[in-house]
This record gives C-alpha cells, structure tokens and sequence, in this order.
C-alpha cells in the first residue's frame, strides 16, 4: 500500500530519513535547506527521536557523528556555506567510519552568493572538500519522490559501507511540490555490528568492520589520528597509514558497480546527455521532444563513487553533453573516463536549461 | 604505560582524580563514555578503557552533544585543554553551558597551547612569555569558571593539580549535578609553559599554583570587605552548584 502526497522536497527528504529510521537530527538553520530541520523539529519528538538546533554547522555535524556512535541513524542538513564550516568533521566521520547522513541542498556561491536559487556548485566539495584521500558516497535525487526514495537509501549506504553519505539536492527539488507516493515502509539494512573478541577497526574481505555501538561494553577508542585495527594512535609509521587510507578509500571504490543506480535512454544513441539532480528533468523532456533514437540520455541517481562503465553502455556514443548548474564539475569527472568528447553546458545563476535550449545543443551534434 | 606525556606534566594527575572521582560512583565502564578535542590533555581518553570519542581541535563538546542526547544513561565526561575549550570551542562552550547539558567538562588549564609546542591561549596571563607572546602577553585572560557560571552552568568549581583530594571531591560533584558540570583545573606544563616564565621545574609551577591560589571563601570575605583583589592570585573552590533545568538528564 501506498498513499498519495503533495510534498515539497524538502518535507519529502525529512519523510524519507525518518522512514528510514533517522532519530536523530542536529542542524542550524540555511536558506534553502531549512524546511528539513523545522519539518524534524516537528516530526522527531513525536516518535521518540531527538531534534536538537546546534549553534553553528561545526557543531551540528558533530552532534550527528556522536550521535551515530550510539548506534542512532543521524543527518544533517545544509546549504554552502554550512557545508563549508562542516569538512573538517567530515574528515573526522570518514577516518573514523562513522555513518551518517548530510543533505546539501545547493545554493549559488562562492560565499554566500545567492541563498534563493539553485546551484550544482558542491558537487566536487562534497567529493574532495575535507583534507587528505579519501571517497565518500552521494546521491541526486531530481524529484520529490526521489528526494524520498534516495534519502533512505542514503542512510543505507552509510550504514552499509560506513562512510558519510551525501544527498547533493538543490533548491529546485528542495523547493518544489509534487505528488508523491509514500510506501508503507522502506527498505532498512541495518548496520552490522562488530563481534565481540573481534579488533574494532580490522575489516573484513568488503573492507568494512563491524561497528561498535557505545554503551555495550566494546571499550573502544575512536580517533580522528591515524590508528592500528585496534583503534589507537599510530600516526608515524608509514605502513600503517598507507593501509588505513588504502582501506577507507577502496571500501567505497571497489565498490562502484554494487553501489551504481542511473537509468538509461536510447542506448544506441550518438548524442547523449549525462545528468543529474533537477537539469535532469529538461534533459528528460528535450529527449522526448527531440524523439530521435541517435539522442539518449545517462541519468545519475548516486553519482560518488562515480559509475564510469556506465558510460560504455553508449557504444555509439560520438558526444557527451553535461547540463549542469555549474560550470563542469561532473562533466570533468566525465571527461576522465571515456576517449568520447564530453561537452559540459553550464547554467549559472539559478535557472534551469529549457529543453529547447538543450535540444538545440544536441541538434548541433547530430 | 607508555603516553605522550612529558615528564613533570600535570595532566596525570587530574585524569587521577577523575578517574578517581568516577570510580567512586560506582559507575560501570560500559555506561561511562569519555571524549575530548585535540591538545596534550585531550589525549587522556586513549588511556582509558571505556567507550572513547578523541575528536576534533574546539569541537569534542557538540560531538558529546549527540552521544548523550541520544543515550541519556551513559554518563559522558569531557576532557580539554584552554585552547581546546575556550578559542577554537568557545562558543560551543558558552552554548553547552547555556544549553546546561548533562556533561561533565573536565578542562586542564595549563595556560598555554601544550601539544604544538608553547604558544599563548586565551588563558595566557598578561605579561607571560609564549612562543607566540615573545615580548609577553598583552591580552587579557579568559577567567573560564566565571564564564561557565554566566553562561549558565549548573555546577562550575576550580582548582589546582596541588589540590588532588579536593579537585577529586570537585570532579565527583560535577558528576553527581545534572547539568553541565565544570571543573577547571589548572595544570603545570613545564615544557611549553614553565620553561618561559622562571618556572622551569614543575615543582616549581605547582608550588606557584599553591602559593597563588585562595579560597573562595576568602575570596568572597576580601570582595565583601572590599579588599584589593591581588592581581597574579586567582579564587580556588565551588563557584555554583544550582539546579537550573537540564537536557539530556537520564530519569531513573
Ligand atoms: C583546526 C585545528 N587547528 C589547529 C590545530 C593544531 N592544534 C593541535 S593541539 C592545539 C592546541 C592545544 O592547546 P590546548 O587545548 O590548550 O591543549 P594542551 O595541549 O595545552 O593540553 C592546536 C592549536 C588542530 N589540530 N586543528
Ligand atoms: S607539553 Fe605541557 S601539557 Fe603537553 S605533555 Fe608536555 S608538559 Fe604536558
């Protein structure tokens, strides 16, 4: 069973962590992300969680991290410049494989830019912001239902490969309202957990220990410092790090193909558009418009770690257009794995591409 | 044990008196969960056997923030150092104390930044020598206890690593006080400190502490008589213990 909805996407996003069992939520308020915190403010001390609004993003994402070492499902969300404040603790979260949640709904920056209308900005922020090696998981939802959909799933993927996970949104989805079909319940993989006797930060064949939760007798010391699969310091020895990083960085690569979600249009095509987010839906109506088997499309629904054979779907591929809301970052990404000219087509400032506009690109190509 | 910590440091001997402090309330280790920052003193965690956050430089307040809003039971002490708590932190400081979580924030003052080798903080005192203060220190000092009490705190008391019994009395009755308890302890740290300022041996920066320390009482007798307060000596003792509403308290 399901029932019918009106949503915005940011009360879909919130509708969809708690579905998924978030119970926790630490954030500060930021244009255009705010309807989340103040939907979880609402919703969470209703059903037994905890919505806490912390003095700045510093200390909000860090709230988050605490609060998933008890072993809750936490999230965060915020918009450029909070997520700007939060890479630090971000890093923490990744050398510390802590799970846990971030929504970025993208807003025009550099600095506070424009707090109103939507960006893709934070895309390789988001990849590569925090200092030293490392990958993280993020997903792009380009609808309401999306928003829903993939904000669950995200809690997923956090759990699963321990590794904060990102909902790279933007204000376009955050702000618009669509008819939704909210299920009974959504998937939950639940995170597991470390086996007594067993080192808290030995990780088995995938790559990911087990994770112990707070509070059960584990005695485990957790450090931002590189540290041995027991969990302290071990900051100089050159072996030790290079596993450690080796380790966090390739339980997440390695596992590209088990994590990709993106859905394929007229793979024969010549012409193909990459996308993902909200220009995904101008691309979806300039394809239909176009109706023409030599333009297809690749859409993206987790784009880090990004799925590069995707790309090889298209063997008739002779050009890769990337409409993006910002000026190449996915597009660069693109670039790197395919001999194929990749195209970006950038739109700054807030709007979206039309599809006319995005049609008269592909018709240049044909 | 080997640790990170100098010879002469007074760290140890105020992760003693907490240890101490907890030991005396009968708590398991399995309920207790200990978490810092970074700096020499917010290394204490990784000597202790219990379920540990070592975080990030300022921040280890919020992320104890979320463990113990999520688990009201477990009992959560912080440890951190005056530049630790009071720069990078301060504002989560003054925001927890606010909030008058159920914390108990242990802050070893050793009026300096030990780990990065002897730079001033903002409880460096005026006139004192730092790398960063080579022609002395012309800021004013945070006082950090008087600070918690007016940002909200429910219990806030400071003592010295010369005072063991009564600093593991302190400790113990912020751990007792639901709300954000503070314990200010000020510490010697010979090596980034001492070594600058004429008190290069530790026995030396204890006997300062003892010799410039005065009980809050007579503190308060001084300040009632309207005494001059001497300028290099500073109020030893509980400066509250109320009950103003909490978060994150744990009901029985
Ligand atoms: C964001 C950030 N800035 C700077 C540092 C470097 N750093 C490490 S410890 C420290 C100061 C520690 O001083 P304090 O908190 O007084 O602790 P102590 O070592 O004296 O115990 C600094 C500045 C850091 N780790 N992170
Ligand atoms: S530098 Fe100072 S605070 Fe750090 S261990 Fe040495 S004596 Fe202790």
């Amino acid at each position: 069973m399901t029932r019918l909805e009106f949503w915005q996407g940011n009360i879909a996003c919130a509708e969809g962590a708690l579905a998924a069992g978030c119970r926790f939520f630490g954030g500060y308020p930021i244009t255009p992300s705010t309807e989340v915190a103040e939907h979880m403010a609402r919703r969470l001390p209703k059903i037994g969680g905890t919505f806490v609004q912390m003095e700045d993003e510093l200390a909000s994402i860090a709230s988050v991290i605490g609060a998933s070492w008890t072993g809750t499902r936490a999230m965060t969300a915020t918009s450029g410049p909070g997520f700007s404040l939060m890479m630090e603790n971000i890093g923490y979260a990744i050398m510390t494989e802590t799970p846990c949640v971030i929504v970025n709904v993208q807003r025009g920056g550099p600095s506070t830019g424009q707090p109103t209308r939507a960006s893709q900005g934070d895309m390789m922020q988001c990849r590569f912001g925090s200092h030293g090696d490392s990958s993280i998981i993020a997903v792009s939802p380009a609808s309401v239902q999306e928003m829903y959909e993939l904000t669950a799933k995200a809690f997923n993927l956090a759990d699963r490969y321990r590794v904060p996970t990102f909902v790279m949104t933007d204000e376009i989805i955050a702000h618009m309202r669509e008819r939704i079909e909210v299920p009974d319940a959504v998937e939950i993989m639940e995170r597991r957990q470390l086996e007594k006797g067993t080192l808290p930060f030995a990780a088995g064949a995938d790559g990911v220990p087990g994770f112990p939760t707070f509070g059960q007798g584990h005695g485990v010391h957790v450090t931002g410092l590189t540290h041995d699969e027991q969990g302290y310091p071990s900051s100089t020895d050159p072996g030790v790090h290079d596993r450690l990083v080796r380790r966090l960085v390739g339980k997440v690569e390695e596992a590209r193909q088990e994590m990709a979600d993106y859905e394929v249009t007229n793979p024969d095509a010549e012409v193909v558009f990459i996308s993902y987010g909200s220009p995904a839906r101008p691309v979806k109506q300039a394809v239909r418009d176009m109706d023409d088997e030599r333009v297809g499309s690749l859409r993206l629904r987790v784009v880090w770690p990004f799925p590069d054979f995707a790309l090889q779907e298209f063997k008739n591929a002779r050009v890769f257009l990337v409409p993006e809301l910002n000026l190449g970052q996915i597009a660069r990404e693109a670039a790197r794995h395919t001999a194929v000219p990749v195209v970006p087509v950038p739109e700054l400032g807030g709007e979206l591409h039309t599809p006319a506009r995005l049609a008269g690109t592909a018709e240049e190509y044909l | 044990m080997p640790h990170i910590y100098c010879t002469g440091c007074g760290n140890g001997t105020v992760i003693n008196c907490t240890l101490n402090a907890v030991n005396q309330m009968g708590w398991e280790p399995e309920n207790t969960v200990f978490i810092s920052g970074i700096g020499c003193s917010s290394r204490a965690p990784g000597y202790i056997i219990t379920d540990s956050l070592h975080t990030t430089h300022g921040r280890a307040i919020p992320f104890a923030t979320g463990v113990k809003l999520c688990r009201p039971d477990l009992h959560v002490v912080v440890f951190t150092g005056d530049g630790d708590l009071a720069a990078i932190g301060g504002n989560h400081f003054i925001h927890a104390c606010r909030r008058n979580i159920d914390l108990t924030v242990v802050c070893m003052n050793n009026y300096i930044y030990g780990m990065t080798g002897g730079q001033g903080s903002p409880c460096t005192p005026l006139g004192a020598i730092s790398t960063t203060t080579p022609y002395g220190c012309d800021e004013a000092p945070f006082d950090l206890a008087s600070l918690a009490v007016a940002a909200g705190a429910n219990y806030v008391s400071r003592w010295t690593s010369y005072h063991v019994k009564e600093l593991t009395r302190a400790v113990k009755a912020g751990l007792e006080t639901p709300g954000l308890s503070f314990i200010e302890a000020m510490v010697q740290c010979p090596t980034g400190y001492g070594r600058r300022n004429k008190l290069r041996d530790a026995r030396l920066m204890v006997q300062w502490m003892r010799d410039h320390a005065v009980l809050m009482k007579k503190w308060k007798e001084m300040e009632a008589e309207g005494r001059p307060l001497p300028e290099d000596k500073f109020p030893v003792g509980e400066f509250v213990r109320r009950y103003r509403p909490a978060m994150g308290v744990h009901e029985e």
